[in-house]
């Protein structure tokens, strides 16, 4: 396994750009004698590099890229107990499971991840609310730490740590997941377009006992008494039906970084406003494929050139129930008082089965996920007001996303983070865990 | 053995290196295209066993034979391979090392070691599995050559002469097989971004290949039906680079640091 010097090790919201020293190993093996060796700065693990901001970075140590682990181990076609190395992605599981009428139990808004960033990240999807995280799914985990192998299963203090653990505990080489049974590749959609935040609740309230799946886009086109409209997807399963995989290319792709940001200010309400009438126009209920439904921005290869060479923040933060309805209301309006707006704006309510990882995101409550621009101060200064409704709200944010979160804000929202680090592999760093820890 | 017989499922393959990344590659691609039943030689048996783990899930028949292909008896273990197998419909070698050539250069021990694993050793495999395939009329035997073998170049060319070497004995089987009905293939591939070039800097120009653009070549010309050339480039652009290469006048060559 040969460590290389990279420029080209970019995370998703392509902010930070410093070079990287990266191995792309093919075999569990290799990275076992890598550990031997003493590694300055450190190891980490990564996968798809679709987190958006520092975790998946370790300046001056070393990165171990997992995409060539990428191999089936076991596939129980009769209880869909799936085990695979860490760097399969999950539409290499839905191109293998789906045929046999399974699919992942959790999907986050892209298949293009690794099972172990899955997993590292502990993701969430529209089903929250009846499914909980990724990280309740997983049976078994085949961790590599500097001092050893071993297995862990659910109720293992290392489990714990491990899911959602932003690969610091070592390195997840394997893991068993328990998919879901399907009867149908599709999915039965309602696409409702609601006028007010407050439409929003009764929506999802209304939604919650009768769909699976559940999320909410908002229009920062609208201003004043629209303020907050948007469109409310619900779904579930269809029970029987063809059970037919994506197809694996893109339908169209963004070739090049372009210049500047085609998604800021006018552009970005021009977006905004169109596709709220697009969607409108699509409302009532449809019948989509899974890849539609679940991963629209997936067939657009590179969409994330589109904010240009500066990049951009993804900021996502949870707020729990007692004081969602508030803290939403509030961070809509910061934004739009700051005349910022965000091209990809996502609301979702979150159930209340607990995410089983120490530094899991979720919780029960309400979650926003917002797009900015890299406008540098400007968009630094808006996250930190945002922060504060965040915090005051007792909520917190999550770490896959904006890549600045504050040491203090970190730990207001993550009172275990004292115990987590003592699982935390010694010869392991991360920029974002010098950033926080 | 019967036309009949060929296209009985499932599609027997044996890759010899299989735990080369454009060999594993490749195997998944015939084990995404149908039944196979795979024979799997390399040296590490824990990786042959994570390979073939993988093929089983996806559907296809995988055994393993741990065996390093540098030393061990090719003509003992291929008749070993289609007696268990029952025939043998494509054998693939894939193994092979790029080697140091300052090294060589300053040790010819280290430089027979290379000339044998990369082409004694190899055609050893190549002459015992080209006589399987004559004697039961049928198959197509394909090995991954090197664009290093057209023309030697001071960088590379003791690993150039083995390539090179193996591509003549492969012009050589594929006249002796057409007569049988069986096949032989060398595929040269240019730049791919494997764990054998991982040391190379500045890989993923436009120039440089992945180990799934190759395996889709070779799937594409281990096809019985395939009527294509005994030496494939891949991707086939490097015909003509190579076209050029092999006509620079020695005078301008000579200057070049190739």
């Amino acid at each position: 396994m040969i460590f290389q010097r990279r420029a080209d090790v970019v995370s998703w919201g392509r902010v930070v750009r410093v070079p990287q020293t990266v191995a792309m190993p093919r075999f569990r093996d290799e990275i076992a004698d890598a550990m031997m060796s003493e590694m300055p700065g450190g190891l980490l693990a990564i996968g798809q590099r679709r987190s958006y901001g520092d975790s998946i970075f370790n300046t001056g140590g070393h990165l171990i890229d997992m995409r060539a682990l990428d191999r089936f181990l076991a596939f129980d076609r009769d209880t869909g107990i799936l085990r695979a190395e860490a760097g399969v992605t999950l539409g290499q599981i839905m191109r293998l499971a789906v045929p046999a009428g399974y699919f992942p139990a959790v999907t986050p808004g892209t298949r293009h991840v690794t099972l172990g960033g899955a997993l590292a990240n502990d993701v969430h999807g529209k089903n929250h609310h009846v499914a909980g995280t990724f990280g309740r799914h997983v049976t078994r985990i085949g961790l590599l730490r500097s001092d050893g192998y071993r297995e862990l299963s659910p109720g293992d203090n290392l489990f714990a740590a491990t899911i959602g653990g932003l690969g610091l505990t070592g390195v997840i080489l394997w893991a068993e997941i328990q998919l879901q049974r399907i009867g149908s590749s599709d999915l039965d959609v309602e696409i409702t377009p609601y006028d007010s935040l407050e439409a929003f609740w009764q929506l999802a309230e209304a939604s919650t006992a009768s769909h699976e799946h559940t999320v909410a886009w908002i229009d920062f086109a609208a201003r004043g008494r629209k303020l907050g409209r948007g469109i409310f997807t619900r779904a579930n399963w269809r029970a029987t039906g063809s059970l037919q995989t994506h197809s694996e290319g893109f339908r169209r792709s963004v070739p090049f970084e372009v210049p500047f940001c085609l998604l800021s200010g006018p552009s970005m309400r021009a977006f905004n406003a169109l596709y709220y009438r697009v969607q409108k126009g699509k409302r009532g209920p449809q019948v989509q494929p899974y890849a539609d439904f679940f991963h629209p921005l997936d067939a657009v290869a590179d969409w994330n050139r589109l904010y240009g060479r500066r990049g951009f923040y993804q900021y996502q933060c949870v707020v729990p129930a007692g004081s969602m309805r508030d803290a939403i209301a509030a961070l809509v309006g910061a934004i739009v008082q700051a005349g910022q707006g965000s091209a990809l704006a996502v609301l979702k309510t979150c159930g209340a089965i607990p995410s089983p990882g120490l530094l899991s995101f979720p919780m029960e409550g309400a979650t926003l996920a917002l797009d900015f621009p890299n406008r540098g101060a400007e968009t630094l200064a808006l996250m930190s007001r945002l922060d504060g409704i965040v915090r005051e709200a007792g909520g917190r944010l999550y770490a896959a996303k904006d890549g600045r979160i504050p040491k203090e804000t970190w730990a207001a929202g993550y009172p275990q983070t004292a115990t987590f680090a003592r699982f935390v592999d010694p010869r392991f760093a991360s920029d974002f865990w010098r950033r926080v820890a | 053995m019967t036309m009949a017989a060929r296209s009985d499922a499932p599609k027997r393959i044996v890759i010899l290196g299989a735990g080369s990344a454009i060999a594993e590659e490749a195997a998944r691609a015939w084990a995404r295209r149908g039944p196979v039943r795979f024979a799997l030689v390399g040296r590490q048996p824990d990786r042959l066993e994570a390979v073939a783990a993988n093929l089983r899930v996806l559907g296809a028949e995988a055994a393993s034979y741990a065996a390093d292909l540098d030393t061990a008896d090719a003509a003992a273990l291929i008749s070993r391979m289609a007696a268990e197998m029952g025939r043998l419909d494509i054998v693939l070698l894939a193994y092979g090392t790029l080697g140091d050539q300052q090294a060589c250069e300053r040790d010819p021990k280290a430089a027979s070691q290379l000339l044998h694993t990369n082409f004694i050793s190899a055609a050893a495999w190549c002459l015992a599995a080209a006589s399987a395939l004559e004697a039961q009329g049928h198959g197509s035997l394909v090995v991954i050559g090197s664009v290093a073998g057209d023309r030697g170049r001071a960088s590379n060319f003791i690993y150039g002469a083995a390539k090179g070497g193996l591509g003549i004995l492969l012009q050589g089987l594929a006249h002796r097989l057409t007569k049988a009905g069986a096949r032989a293939v060398l595929i040269k591939p240019g730049f791919v971004d494997t764990p054998m070039t991982a040391h190379i800097s500045g890989r993923g120009g436009p120039l440089w290949s992945t180990p799934a653009r190759v395996a889709a070549v070779i799937v594409k010309v281990a096809e019985p039906a395939s009527k294509g050339r005994a030496i494939v480039y891949a991707p086939r652009f490097w015909r003509w680079i190579m076209f050029v290469i092999r006509n620079i006048p020695e005078r301008i060559f000579h200057k070049t640091r190739l």
